[in-house]
């Protein structure tokens, strides 16, 4: 049992080190974009440090800079609401104590919470968030720095092909859980209706329409009678992952 | 100004983060609710990962993003290591860039 978990372990520090050098590369590239917008420094790293969260750093520099501040904040909250489904969703992966999940809960990124649900339910699922949680963490931290310092000779991130690797690399965390019929649905339609509201609604609500999938089989679960047709167990997100 | 736009904005995002853990913790979930958790993680996740690989600043990324991710869903659908996945996303999107795709 043991080597079983250590081999896990060894299998997703290895991912998270994957996704985490490209983290600090996108981080660099905030600090060297906060930094050129005229944010200071310090503000620049605190970002960083306390919001944790690329995209809403990015939409919030970008406002900012366009003398729109209240607008900063706005956009960056409807941004950010998707995070409470996501703790939601984690359960107990942080561990039992209220320390660990009040700390945790600043840990709790998208990345991460693919990361963890991609482990199966247990020690692994919070051995992985916690692995994922911290790496990623002092990733986009010590990116974020060597931007600041680097300034202007921070390549574009996208002439890396860096803004391929982020929905690729989710992706391929989702993948397996996509076995289970009702998960795949709801995650198909989630994101065909997201990618059509995207022109029309402000960043962060396309995202949320996702969750019309979920709901739905949510009423259909509850209009049928327990013990009918029809499934009536979801496997967890990721059981079968062990790769 | 500036420093009350970032704690406004960190207060408030952690305010989503721990309001979803601690409620978790908090509230007796029915046994349906619990079940469809992950589900609508999973929805939420491939809906950010979609519109992150189609769309930038709520417009057509242009062919080169896209068809990069295209390449890492076919890998990690062949199975291949996360390693692999990643890269070969980047450099697809990368080369096309090179090639002048935008």
């Amino acid at each position: 049992m043991r080597t079983v978990q250590r081999t896990a372990d060894a299998g997703v520090l290895r991912d998270v080190l994957a996704l985490g050098a490209a983290m600090v590369a996108v981080g660099a590239s905030f600090g060297a974009v906060a930094v050129a917008a005229g944010i200071p420094v310090w503000a620049t790293l605190t970002m960083s440090a306390v919001l944790y969260a690329g995209g809403a750093q990015f939409m919030a520099v970008g406002l900012v800079a366009a003398g729109s501040p209240l607008a900063a904040v706005l956009a960056g909250l409807l941004l950010n609401a998707r995070h409470l489904p996501f703790g939601l969703a984690l359960g107990n992966s942080l561990g039992p104590r209220l320390g660990h999940r009040l700390l945790g809960s600043h840990l709790l990124t998208d990345e991460a919470t693919a990361f963890t649900l991609a482990q199966p339910d247990g020690v692994a699922r919070r051995r992985a968030f916690w692995l994922a949680g911290t790496l990623l963490f002092v990733a986009w931290n010590a990116g974020t720095l060597v931007g600041v310092l680097a300034g202007g000779a921070v390549g574009d991130p996208a002439a890396l092909g860096l803004d391929a690797a982020f929905p690729a690399g989710l992706i391929a965390l989702l993948l397996p859980s996509l076995r289970d019929r009702d998960t795949r649905h709801a995650a198909l339609g989630g994101a065909a209706l997201a990618v059509v509201a995207t022109p029309l609604l402000p960043a962060g609500l396309p995202v949320l329409l996702a969750l019309a999938g979920p709901a739905l089989i949510a009423l259909r679960r509850r209009r049928t009678p327990t013990g009918g047709a029809g499934p009536t167990t979801v496997p967890a997100a990721g059981e079968s992952a062990t790769c | 100004m500036l420093i009350a736009v970032i704690l406004t904005l960190a207060a408030g995002t952690y305010g989503f983060r721990v309001a979803g853990v601690l409620l978790r913790d908090r509230l007796d979930l029915p046994e349906w609710a619990r079940l469809l958790l992950p589900v609508a993680a999973a929805a939420l996740l491939a809906a950010l990962a979609a519109t992150a690989a189609i769309t930038e600043a709520g417009r057509f990324a242009g062919w080169a993003r896209p068809v990069g991710v295209l390449v890492g869903l076919l890998l990690a659908w062949r199975r291949a290591p996360f390693l692999l996945v990643v890269v070969g996303a980047a450099v697809t999107a990368a080369v096309l860039r090179l090639l002048g795709v935008p």
